[in-house]
């Protein structure tokens, strides 16, 4: 299941011009509003015709303007969460989840997921919602029940446009384990469109960034993320890296320990079983650097490394990268730090981690390995 | 109750329901299909097709009976073919005075229900789309279900006209008693005899008690309609 995307297409005055493929996984559109993601994934879905452009899902070419080719949406079989839920208000929960599954093929076996209502509501946690009608429920639960809606119509492609954007704090905690279950049990490309790291760090495994109507980079989340160059537009304080880590232990003293290929990390009390595989993001900005191995110091995470390159921004600051024990860690420390220190790359420092730096929201479920 | 209405009398209180439930139910669909075009589409010719539907609101309701009769009368443009290849008359028959209700009726219940499209979410209609829906099932599922109490509002408002009509009635159908005597014709010809206003009186009453019946169902509908959509 590959998505092959390349578009062009000229507005008044900006021009989008696309072209990247995405993995199975989830591929995060990531970039600044009115940088194309939303229209790039209007054009996928069939919504949003494009000057030029050729799309192709799986071997299924869904747009081909060379050759005058474009399938209406309704012949895509793109599965589409919009940001405002848009459930029809005149039917049930369970009338707008089957909606879908009457233009669905028939069958076992055509069209992936073959899951059935019963598994969506148990994935979704939307069976007490069934016989409600959409005026009645919150923002989340809406979402919710948009994406059951969406899978239940067995698309080859889920696409989400910004999903959790209009819904507060709260309720975005409240989605985001639902979404990265769908992510780890339904093997069904998604195509993540935000304007928000903290989300696409945690559910992305390709991430293309956009800028001004075009892709500025593109790859593996880990990689993009902590790219020193895709730092300037992934925004300087968002900038990090995810780490790949198991729960080891959880400590008397309200710590969990965890194991990583960096080393030994605690953090403050996870809610996961020892031996549960999580990522977590590392923020630049909460790293600090140490040349010698630190003495009397109230931090409790030193990572031995190794300097991998410098990059140095035009304002005061500095961006180091790391290999600590073959795991990527990205600090973010003033040039002048950088300067007394006499940082070069190849140098052997620590990365130092306060443990309450990591925010719950950081912590996410990892790609469970494949059965 | 017979003895309360003469037989001619009641022969024009039925007669006006027939025709105008033949008229609001014939009308009905054009009438959708107008207001969506109206509503949703571009196209050439919109604002002629517009001002067309509009004509019997803005005419002199004799004006719009003059050229029903011109187009659709035995010798009319429309009429005379009608007859020769269909055996289909209109003039001087209750069909006829069906014609005429519905053209002009038909404005009023153009505008309510393209308020209702104009009203309804093409977003929803979007996803309605990307879940599999091709057009027709669009509209049949989301679009028509979402619009169902502006078509109730249209076809009572239409109906209710139908049931009033008169100038263009009268001049394309003529006053026949028992054929083409609506209720309105003949509340209008007894006045023109001496002595005809307790027979005019008692026709009153059954058009305010038509037209408030119609009025308290249209609400009783459209509200129960109203609650199932809004989805709470």
């Amino acid at each position: 299941m590959t998505v092959q995307i390349a578009l062009t297409h000229r507005f008044g005055g900006f021009a989008l011009d696309v072209a990247f493929d995405a993995p199975p996984g989830v591929t995060a559109l990531f970039g600044r509003s009115g940088s194309g993601k939303t229209t790039t994934i209007n054009a996928v879905a069939g919504l949003f015709r494009p000057d030029q452009g050729r799309i192709t899902l799986d071997g299924v070419t869904l747009l081909d303007s060379g050759r005058g080719l474009c399938l209406p949406p309704h012949r895509r079989r793109i599965g589409y969460v919009f940001q405002d839920a848009r459930l029809f208000p005149h039917m049930t929960v369970r009338q707008n989840l089957a909606y879908g599954q009457w233009f669905a093929p028939k069958g076992p076996g055509v069209g992936e997921p073959g899951v059935g209502l019963d598994r969506i509501v148990d994935l979704l946690g939307i069976g007490a919602l069934l016989e409600r009608r959409p005026g009645g429920l919150s923002g989340g639960e809406k979402q919710r029940v948009a994406i059951g809606r969406a899978l239940l119509s067995r698309p080859r492609l889920l696409a989400l446009d910004e999903p959790l954007a209009a819904l507060d704090d709260a309720r975005k905690a409240e989605i985001l384990p639902y979404l990265e279950r769908l992510r780890d049990e339904l093997h069904l490309p998604m195509l993540y469109v935000s304007h928000a790291m903290a989300e696409v760090a945690r559910l992305a495994t390709t991430v293309v960034v956009l800028e001004a109507g075009r892709v500025v980079a593109a790859g593996p989340a880990a990689d993009v993320l902590s790219d020193p160059a895709a730092a300037p537009t992934l925004g300087l304080r968002e900038a990090g890296a995810l780490l790949g880590v198991r729960v080891a232990a959880h400590d008397v003293d309200g710590l969990t320990r965890l194991d990583s290929a960096a080393g030994p990390l605690w953090l403050p009390q996870l809610d996961a079983p020892p031996g549960t595989a999580l990522r977590i993001r590392i923020l630049a900005q909460d790293v600090i650097l140490a040349t010698e191995r630190p003495q009397h110091l109230s931090a409790l995470n030193v990572l031995p490394a190794v300097i991998r390159d410098i990059r140095l921004g035009d304002g005061p600051g500095a961006l180091i990268r790391l290999d600590a024990g073959g795991e990527t860690i990205l600090a973010r420390i003033t040039r002048r730090s950088a300067q007394t220190l006499g940082l070069v790359a190849g140098q052997n420092v620590f990365a130092i981690l306060k443990a309450l730096s990591v925010a719950q929201q950081n912590v996410g479920a990892t790609r469970a390995p494949r059965a | 109750m017979t003895d309360w209405l003469t037989p001619d009398e009641w022969r024009a209180v039925a007669l006006s329901l027939r025709v105008s439930l033949w008229a609001t139910a014939l009308s009905l669909p054009l009438g959708i299909l107008v207001a969506y075009a109206l509503a949703r589409w571009q196209f050439w010719g919109k604002q002629l097709l517009n001002g067309l539907v509009h004509l019997p609101l803005i005419l002199p309701p004799v004006v719009t009976g003059y050229l029903l009769l011109m187009t659709f009368g035995r010798r009319g443009t429309v009429g005379q073919y009608l007859d020769q290849w269909f055996g289909i008359v209109l003039a001087f028959r209750w069909t006829g005075a069906a014609l005429a209700a519905a053209v002009m009726a038909f404005p009023l219940m153009v505008r309510a229900i393209r308020l209702a499209i104009e009203a309804v979410d093409p977003k929803l209609e979007q996803a309605a789309a990307t879940l599999g829906a091709s057009r027709p099932w669009v509209f049949a599922t989301v679009t028509l279900p979402l619009i169902l109490p502006g078509i109730i509002a249209g076809a009572i408002l239409a109906f209710a006209k139908a049931m009033g009509e008169f100038g263009a009635t009268i001049t394309f159908v003529s006053n026949i008693p028992g054929q083409t005597q609506t209720l309105p014709s003949a509340i209008y010809a007894v006045l023109q005899v001496p002595g005809g206003e307790a027979t005019a009186a008692r026709l009153v009453w059954v058009a305010i008690g038509v037209a408030m019946a119609a009025l308290v169902l249209s609400e009783w509908v459209a509200r129960g309609v109203a609650r199932r959509i809004a989805g709470t």
